[in-house]
């Protein structure tokens, strides 16, 4: 595989840490980077204004105490919030949404398998009974994670249903972590987004839900703040999920999401192979980004 | 994003502290600009380009084009919207057939890019447009991607080639290949391959992909990217260029609220041209790509380039100078009145227009006391009458005056009113087009920015009347106006509330050939006789 790491910011900063000293151009190349990583206008200036500040109080000339500086803020930022998954109840339900294409699937796929790697007992719901084989996908990955799967019983099914039908089934069998998947919607259509609103009331008259995870691709753009706070005010969201870190866009924007909507990091995606999901923390997360 | 709010209102921040200006020195053009690169890196333009952007706007901004203009807070946003187009649209085209059937299609992007939709999409349009089109599923990457496409061939009533089951099983090389001969052998006169999708850096795949292009020498090799995609769009466009080197672009997920900053960068750095615009889950929600609708979509200027168009069309030069000539030649009759008065409704409704301009929240009272209906009124009543009349008022006597109210269904008082009105106004406009200042007693300082914007043009048009090349084209209704507030009445409303809107709306409106500014309406009440 072509080079893993191009995820981070690593070459788009060593051009200032490498350099003697901090000048006029440090404080440009440095916008530049943070903005080319989807931090987003508002947020650059933040950072680039805090960093300023602190080299001016330490009355440093070292740009690697910039590069430090940067890993800190990033990841004081990131830490304010708690990653911590929260599967304590019994049946654990989850429920997995998103707009289409950001990999709500593929995650769902991880997710058990990660899950099974603790030895909880999974089952996932395919109640994405909208896109065209979408429910042969789920099942695919199923069994390369070696989970349990409720199905439709006809096409184009109640979703909610669905989703009802697999956590009486978890119920019924006693397993321990259910996990749901969902159609991808837009966050603009008001409509599907009330569809989201009854599957949670649905679910809700089985068991408690414990985690609406939203999965956001990394590759989006300063839409991705959008996206959360719409997913947030219709389908209560608890926790973000950030996949295709894999690629070589950095995913800036979350910083923002987190900070607008009070949503924490929960897991991050890097890859397509079923091993390619982690639990989030801060620290490794602003090391790897900053280098 | 509704937290920053839009373009649109922050320009007009910027515009406001411009008001009492007549040309844009650097430093106004530099917060403009400051402005327009911030909209850029919010809708998701990536970064080289929002510079280089904003670099060709400020110096076209800078540059004579601007500073000869009337109103250079309009014409940056004309500029910014024309480079913006320019970029989007300079190579706007259709597909490109093959001269021998089967024109091949091969479609590449990112994983959930919405590839396989798109095929089903693409294949639907081509069949309405009399093509016998077949579905290649080359994905075989993507878990149940090859059932994806079955089911998305079906809905869109056109076969799929899938040899493979896919999940990782297959050659998604031989399996393109063997689709066009597929092709040939049924007579399919269009192939449209979807590929599995791939990371930019995923040197394997893009090989691959590469792979795919050499063994079916597509005729068209379409780039499928999400509107949503934020910086990246430039590495991921550059990696698939040097890749597979698509021929066009497609935008899905344009149904989104995301501004799709992504198609200016990705047309700006590769050059291609994007072809169509995916705008939804339904296999009909495809379209051609609008270059306009997308520059207005990004910048979101939309009310005030509409406004700027509808000006310009509606008061055109030509006219404003006749009225010029004539208001020297001391003929302005009733006639010229009523044509001025159409032109100001051939703006299209004055509500409307007036509620477009940014900033024009503050007159928003001011707007709903206006009653267009007295234009109209005023209209009928100087149509009722017979050219000579308009020609000299002074025909009127009482018997004219009943047959004009009873024709255009006013009362004599309001034709009366009407003509007494128009005599202090032209009276006036004499005076002014002399090179006069009015003596008007009790006048004072003309309120808000009567001076700063519009009193500008007017004492210009004082200074060089007899020319009548001033482009102000303004003085008959600086006139009326002056007439108005001459008249020894209250202020008109519209001094009272002035503030914000009122800059904004003699700022944007102050251009000559403009809509007209609040203190003209309001004027032009005072007219009519309200």
């Amino acid at each position: 595989m072509a080079e893993r790491a191009s995820w981070s910011l690593g070459s788009a900063l060593r051009g200032i840490f490498g350099a003697r000293t901090i000048d006029e151009d440090t404080w440009d190349d440095l916008e530049a980077a943070l903005i080319t990583a989807d931090f987003g206008p508002a947020v650059t200036e933040e950072i680039v204004a805090q960093i300023r500040s602190q080299v001016e109080r330490f009355k440093t000339t070292d740009p690697r105490d910039v590069q430090r500086m940067l890993r800190e803020v990033v990841e004081e930022r990131l830490a304010k919030y708690d990653p911590t998954l929260k599967l304590t109840e019994r049946p654990a339900v989850v429920l997995v949404v998103g707009v289409n294409g950001v990999g709500k699937t593929t995650t769902i796929g991880k997710f058990a398998r990660f899950l099974r790697t603790f030895d909880r007992s999974v089952v996932v719901g395919a109640a994405d009974t909208f896109r065209a084989a979408a429910v042969d996908q789920l099942a695919t990955w199923a069994e390369r994670a070696g989970v349990g799967i409720v199905r439709p019983e006809r096409e184009g099914q109640d979703p909610a249903s669905v989703a009802f039908q697999t956590v009486e089934r978890a119920k019924r069998d006693g397993t321990e972590i259910v996990i749901i998947d969902t159609a991808g919607r837009l966050h603009t259509k008001g409509g599907l987004m009330d569809e989201l609103g009854k599957i949670k009331r649905v679910v809700e008259k089985q068991a408690p839900i414990s985690e609406v995870l939203l999965v956001l691709d990394a590759t989006t753009g300063q839409n991705g703040l959008a996206q959360a706070e719409a997913f947030l005010e219709h389908g209560g969201v608890t926790g973000l999920v950030l996949t295709k870190l894999d690629g070589s866009a950095k995913g800036g924007f979350v910083l923002a999401v987190q900070e607008k909507t009070g949503l924490p990091i929960k897991l991050i995606g890097q890859g397509e192979g079923i091993g390619d999901l982690t639990g989030f923390t801060p620290h490794v997360f602003a090391q790897k980004l900053v280098g | 994003m509704a937290t920053f709010g839009t373009l649109s209102d922050r320009l007009s921040e910027t515009f406001k502290q411009l008001r009492t200006k007549g040309k844009l020195s650097a430093a106004d053009v530099d917060g403009t600009v400051r402005e327009i690169r911030r909209a850029l890196l919010d809708a998701d333009v990536a970064l080289d380009v929002v510079k280089a952007f904003t670099a060709t706007v400020r110096e076209r901004a800078l540059g004579d084009e601007v500073n000869k203009a009337l109103n250079p807070a309009q014409q940056v946003v004309q500029i910014v919207n024309e480079e913006l187009v320019g970029i989007l649209g300079g190579q706007q085209r259709r597909l490109q057939f093959a001269k021998n059937p089967p024109t091949v299609i091969m479609l590449a992007g990112l994983q959930g890019a919405g590839k396989t939709t798109l095929a089903g999409k693409l294949a639907k349009h081509l069949v309405k447009e009399g093509h016998t089109p077949l579905l290649v599923a080359s994905d075989l990457q993507r878990p149940n991607a090859v059932n994806q496409l079955q089911v998305v061939g079906s809905q869109a009533g056109v076969p799929v080639f899938a040899p493979e089951p896919g999940n990782g099983v297959g050659d998604p090389v031989k399996v393109a290949k063997a689709g066009v001969e597929q092709a040939r052998r049924a007579l399919h006169d269009v192939v449209i391959i979807d590929t599995a999708g791939r990371l930019g850096v995923d040197a394997e795949l893009m090989k691959q992909a590469a792979n795919i292009r050499k063994a079916t020498d597509p005729d068209e090799v379409l780039f499928v990217i999400d509107a949503m995609i934020g910086q990246d769009a430039v590495a991921t466009a550059k990696a698939f260029q040097e890749g597979v080197d698509f021929t066009g672009v497609v935008l899905s997920k344009l149904d989104g609220d995301s501004k799709g900053g992504a198609a200016l960068s990705v047309a700006s750095v590769t050059g291609r041209p994007i072809i169509f615009a995916s705008t939804g889950e339904g296999l009909d929600d495809f379209e051609p790509f609008h270059p306009d609708r997308m520059a207005s979509r990004i910048l979101d200027l939309g009310d005030i380039l509409t406004l700027i168009e509808q000006a310009q069309q509606a008061f055109d030069e030509e006219e404003a100078l006749k009225v010029a000539e004539k208001l020297a030649k001391e003929q302005f009759t009733l006639e010229d009145f009523l044509q001025q008065m159409q032109q100001l409704r051939g703006a299209g409704s004055i509500k409307k227009m007036l509620g477009m301009l940014p900033g024009a929240g503050g007159m928003k009272q001011q707007l709903e006391n206006f009653d267009e209906r007295e234009i109209v009124r005023t209209e009928a009543i100087i149509q009722s009458m017979t050219p000579a009349e308009r020609q000299n008022p002074k025909l009127l006597n009482g018997s004219r005056r009943l047959r004009i109210a009873r024709g255009s269904g006013m009362t004599v008082t309001d034709v009366n009113s009407l003509v007494q009105r128009f005599e202090q106004a032209a009276k006036m406009m004499k005076t002014v087009a002399r090179g006069g200042m009015p003596q008007i007693p009790g006048m004072g300082p003309i309120p808000g920015a009567g001076f700063g914007g519009g009193g500008a043009s007017a004492r210009k048009a004082k200074g060089k009347k007899k020319s009548g090349g001033s482009r102000s084209g303004n003085p008959a209704k600086r006139a009326a106006e002056n007439a108005a507030i001459a008249q020894g009445g209250p202020v008109p409303g519209g001094a009272a509330p002035t503030g914000a809107g009122f800059g904004l709306g003699g700022g944007a409106a102050k251009g000559g050939q403009a809509g007209p500014s609040e203190e003209e309406l309001a004027a032009l009440q005072k007219l009519l006789g309200r």
